[in-house]
This record gives C-alpha cells, structure tokens and sequence, in this order.
C-alpha cells in the first residue's frame, strides 16, 4: 500500500509586520510545517507502522526553502519526498486550489497511492479546498475533515468532524483522498535518529512539466492587502498584575463572580 | 447570464443559519446586474424546506430529492447538473465542513474558479472578494478575472433574509450515475456528551494555547475554583487531550452565552469565536494586544497570565 501525504509550509506573520506589494515583508515571515499536515504525516506514519509493506511519501509545491520543512516529515517517518517546483511558479497565484491541486495532481498520477492525506487546511491562506480539489481532477473519492480513520479491505471508515460537536460516520471507497483535521491523533516529534536518517532520505525535485502538468494562467489574483481595522473598544486595565487583578476583581465581585 | 445559485445547507432536519445568510448574499449579487437568485435545496424535507427558505428577493427554488442527508457524490452531480441547466453567472454555498466537501468538486467539473470562505463580495466593477489571509491578520481582495465563479460564504458575515418571497418552487430531476457514488453516510454520533455541560455555566474560565504545558491547567482550575466558575477551552487545548471534547468552546465545540466568559491565553480566533461571542461580558488575558479576542472584549489585562491569574487568585481566596 502506497500513501501520498500533502506537505505545505505555512508563513507566519510576526505580531508587527509590514505589508509591500500586496505581501508580508519577507523579513517579518517565519517558515514552518503546516500544523493540519503535521497530522496528517502522523496518521500515515501510524498506518506504515501497523501495517506490513506501506510506503508513505510527501509531496510539497514550493521553492528549495521548503526542504527544511520536508526533512521535517522525512524526520517524523516519511519514507521518501517529491519536491515540485520551477522558478516560473513563483509569479503563479497558489490562492487559487485548482492550480495546487493541479501540481499535486501530478505527482498522485505517477505515483498512484492508495490513499492521499491532505491537511483540512493551511494555516496561513486557509482556503480549505485543495484536498477535495485534487480528488476531483485525479478521480479518487474523498472526505473532507476527518478526525477518525480506519481502513479495511479497501474501504476508509471515517469521521467528519462537522459544527457543533457532531461526527458523520462516512465509508469512503479507496482510492482516496482524506483531508485531516487536527486531534486526530498526537504528532510525534521528530528524534535525532529521525533527524540524521531523513538526511539519506530520498528527495526528488520535480518541475510541472515532469510531471505532465501545464498550467494555465489563474483567474484570481490578490489586488490588495491590508492589516483590518480593529474594532477593538476593549477597556483595558493597566498596571502591574497586583493592580490590574484588584480592578478585574472587583468588576466580577460587581457582577456576582465570586462574591 | 447574471443569475445567482445559491445552495442550501440542511442536517438531520433542520435548515442551517448559513442558509438564509446566502440568501442576502446571493440577491445582492444578482441585484448588482439584474439577474435571478435561484436557490436549490437537496434531500430531507425538500418542501417544508423550501416554504422556508422562500424569503424576499428569491426568484426560484429547486428542489431535490435524493435522501435524506448530505452525501457529496450526490450533492457534486446534483449542482453540477442544476448549474448546466440554470447557467448561473455565480454559484454561492456556506463555507462549512459539508460545503467544503463538495463545492470544490463542482467548481472542478464546471471549471469555474473558486473563492473560499468569503467576508466580503463587490461585483459593482468586475467580481472581488474579500477574504482573511495570514491566519486573520490580514485581509486580502481576490480579483476574479472570470466570466463565471464559485464562492463560498464565511457564516454569520451576512444577515439573515426575511419577509415572504414568491419564488417558483420546482422540483430537479437529476440523472444520477450510481458509479460514482463511492461513499456512504453510514449515521452520525454526538461527542463530548460528559457530565459537564459548559452551555449551562453561568461563568466560564476559559484556556487556550497560551497556558503552554499540561500541567499549568491546574492554575485555571484553581481560578474557575475560586470564582465558583466552570473551565472551559479552546481547540489546542482538547487537540492536545489535555481537557475532554465537552469543554470545547468554538464552532466544532459548543457555542456557549455565560454571563461571563473569561478568555485566558486565548487568541480568538473566527472558530473559537463564533462559539462564545454571544456571553455578555466577555473579559480577556493575553500578552498579545493584537489578538483578535480584543476584537470582541469588553475588559482585557495585556499581561503575562502567569502573573495575572496567581494574582486573581489571591483576590478571591480568604
């Protein structure tokens, strides 16, 4: 059994930051592994474990900064990596999921997995859709935020995680995709073991075109960027703790907390 | 060419919030180039639905009978088939966990682009969204450059439609490939049913990721104590088993209005908040005074909670 886990690295913005043509000022930025796909290597690496002969490979869109985070889910059990990129990417849109999906595509089309993990979301852009996308353009079956996977012959029991602490309980026919909610399990971190033998690891680089992939120009493109103005008319009570929790005390004795 | 489809979202037999609020959003859109907003309600009580979802400014409601529940192989055909016939310049759904599993599938059959989780949508000069970037510290417009898009609406950014509409209630008759339906809803379960219910409590003390270490709950605990309060939390906390799933406050935990609410190393973020904005006071303790809890606080300490909290403590102990 082959699984094809989705890895995304995620920017996040430092509490000040500044905003230059439509992005984040790089130097405000910092790289890190996307916290959904983190469970969603975990779940894979869970499954290699239980069963017998399972191969659990990554596949990343991003420029060779990414490779860090991708030796990051080599580290934590992932058997090897495919890295898909060319520098023309760069002025691509990857707001718009069909156009990841895309890219992903290719590699689910030469690798065929058994099952693709797909973070629900990435926790910069959170467009929540690439997951779903891909299925459809590689015509696997799917489910979106799943926080309880079993799998037996050829069919994944899962739970969605849907609003207001409510789970369906869906069978999914496989192939399939399966987009992982967080608490689905506990992500391991990864040992110094890990660590040095994710070095050996097998990372191949893959541009669109090896992969049979042309895109076309997006649709959508960010116009504008900015900080919203907060709505904030908060009171707030200033001082050392000793001063400010005399004052939130005796605004909760005032409403009856603790009186 | 300027119509509007707006699909309705439903569970285990009742229409969701999110309905009505595409409703607004939908005939807005179709307003702004003289179109139609046509609504389609898919399974369940298709006819007692579309009674309800008949409001003002809704032209046409199409109803769907294939089952009960949502299934995504039968709502992807369903649209998908409806959009060919109607031919809408725009299709809208609720941004939630059934409309992401299944409105990105129709946007890849009709290959129209797709826009998630929409705050804000001006079609006066070509379409834009607005939409939250950088995990809600900014907010980004998309500009759609498409003859045809799908968007999905954030829920409770748009108001509720009302009054009484005289749409066309017809029912669709899709033709559905059995071959393609790969997944079954097999039943639903409700969790965290644990003998404390936080939607009772009149005071929540509330934790989130700030607390850092498993054992630090225990000062929370001494609070909520001391205060004759309830600790409740949000998702990182549950995510990370150190409090059980019936102390989850947000939009996949339990929507919660103490009189109340005291935010402890929260951030507030869209889901968390959508579950406990409606307390009646809502008082927050974060170092960061960007957090978007003080969005929505009435009182706040910018504070190290480490400091506060032991401090508060002592204010209600002897």
């Amino acid at each position: 059994m082959k699984i094809l886990v989705t890895v995304t690295e995620v920017a996040n913005a430092d509490d000040e930051f500044d905003i230059v043509d439509n992005t984040i000022d790089e130097s405000s930025l910092t790289y890190d592994l996307n916290e959904w796909d983190d469970y969603a290597i975990e779940e894979a690496v869970q499954l290699s474990e239980a069963g017998e002969d399972v191969e659990v490979v990554t596949a990343t869109v991003g420029p060779e900064r990414v490779e860090e985070t991708i030796r990051t889910a080599l580290a934590k059990g992932a058997d090897r990596a495919i890295r898909i990129w060319d520098d023309e990417l760069a002025t691509k849109s990857l707001l718009d999921p069909s156009q990841k999906a895309s890219l992903l595509a290719g590699a689910v089309e030469e690798e065929a997995p058994d099952l693709v993990l797909s973070g629900v979301q990435s926790g910069d852009v959170s467009i929540g859709a690439t997951g779903v996308s891909l299925a459809a353009q590689v015509d696997y079956e799917w489910g979106a935020v799943v926080n309880d996977l079993e799998l037996s012959d050829g069919v994944a029991t899962v739970h969605r995680e849907l609003e207001g602490g409510v789970e369906e309980i869906t069978e999914i026919e496989l192939p399939a995709v399966l987009t992982i909610q967080t608490g689905i399990n506990e992500p391991r971190y990864a040992s110094l073991r890990g660590i040095r033998q994710a070095q050996q690891k097998q990372l191949d680089v893959k541009s669109p075109e090896d992969l049979d992939v042309e895109l076309a120009a997006s649709p959508l493109t960010l116009t504008d960027l900015v900080v919203p103005e907060s709505e904030s008319d908060t009171e707030l009570f200033e001082g050392a703790p000793s001063e400010t929790a005399t004052e939130l005390a005796e605004l909760l004795r005032e409403k009856g907390v603790g009186a | 060419m300027s119509d509007v489809l707006a699909v309705a979202e439903h569970r285990r037999g009742e229409l969701r919030d999110v309905s009505f609020e595409l409703l607004t959003a939908g005939r807005r859109l179709a307003e702004v180039n003289g179109g139609d907003l046509h609504v389609a309600v898919i399974n369940g009580a298709v006819e007692e639905f579309a009674d309800a979802l008949n409001r003002d400014g809704v032209d046409a409601i199409h109803t769907v009978s294939q089952g009960e529940e949502f299934n995504h192989n039968i709502y992807t055909q369903v649209v998908t088939q409806l959009a060919a016939e109607i031919d809408p310049q725009y299709l809208l759904a609720g941004n939630t966990v059934n409309g992401l599993d299944y409105v990105p599938a129709v946007a890849e059959r009709l290959g129209y682009p797709l826009v998630t989780d929409a705050v804000g949508i001006d079609d006066s000069d070509g379409l834009s969204v607005t939409r939250e970037l950088y995990a809600g510290k900014t907010e980004g417009t998309v500009s759609v450059e498409s003859e045809n898009a799908v968007l999905t609406i954030r829920p409770g950014e748009w108001p509720a439609q009302d009054g009484v509409g005289d749409a066309a209630i017809e029912p669709f008759d899709p033709a559905i490939d059995d071959e393609t339906v790969r997944s079954t809803v097999k039943g639903y379960e409700e969790v965290g049913a644990g003998d404390v219910d936080i939607s009772d409590a009149d005071v929540l003390v509330s934790v989130g990721r700030g607390i850092e270490e498993e054992e630090n709950l225990e000062l929370i605990q001494d609070l909520a104590d001391a205060l004759g309060a309830t600790v409740s939390a949000s998702r990182p906390i549950v995510d990370n088993g150190w409090l059980p799933q019936d102390r989850q406050v947000g939009q996949s935990g339990k929507s919660v209005s103490p009189d109340v609410y005291i935010a402890i190393g929260i951030s507030g973020a869209v889901q968390h908040v959508a579950g406990m904005k409606g307390a009646e006071t809502i008082i927050a303790i974060n170092d960061d005074p960007s957090a978007p809890i003080y969005d929505i606080a009435d009182y706040g300490i910018v504070d190290d909670l480490f400091d506060v909290v032991p401090a508060l403590i002592e204010q209600f102990s002897g």
